[in-house]
């Protein structure tokens, strides 16, 4: 299951991921799409203008944390895994 | 509900409590209510030299909309339990 979350929905200079390292990973989530994720790598990505040159400069950090609680208004999207074979 | 009553659970543990503004905080899990707000004691900053107006700050309660992730210890997580509760969950609604 991967997992994109952002503080602010309108704000896609900060994205941020949250996905479990093994897709098989089980998982807990409820109506508010609240949810505990085991073995997650974050991922945020944030862009920014040069204030010069406007070109765009892409920042991309990760970590990862072994059991993670997300709370549900910041979800934007929940992607199930690819269903093989 | 499913969740106030796994942070029920975890009363006590230490965690860390990441909030939309960026703020980290670590601490024991004093109390957690219906909205998911939850009351931190002996709490420390990840990053003090950024939030240097939090050093003195041991005790806080955090209105759980503010909250973006809390770390939760490995120890404190039966992944299996979880698993069923979201399934009776949504069977019963």
């Amino acid at each position: 299951m991967d997992m994109i979350a952002s503080c602010n929905p309108t704000d896609l200079a900060r994205l941020g991921q949250v996905r479990p390292r093994h897709e098989s990973t089980k998982g807990a989530y409820d109506q508010h799409l609240n949810m505990i994720l085991g073995d997650v790598e974050e991922i945020v990505t944030t862009v920014e203008i040069d204030d010069e040159t406007y070109e765009e400069i892409v920042r991309t950090t990760r970590r990862t944390v072994p059991f993670l609680f997300v709370r549900g208004d910041g979800v934007i999207l929940v992607s199930p895994p690819l269903r093989t074979a | 509900m499913l969740f106030f009553s796994y942070f029920k659970e975890l009363v006590g543990k230490q965690v860390t409590v990441e909030l939309k503004n960026d703020l980290a905080i670590t601490g024991k899990l004093h109390s957690v209510d219906q909205y998911l707000n939850i009351k931190l004691e002996n709490t420390r900053v990840v990053d003090e030299e950024k939030y240097p107006h939090m050093m003195s700050v041991r005790n806080c309660f955090i209105r759980g909309s503010v909250v973006r992730y809390v770390q939760l210890p490995p120890d404190g997580v039966d992944i299996e339990i979880l698993h069923d509760a979201t399934r009776r969950e949504a069977r019963g609604g």
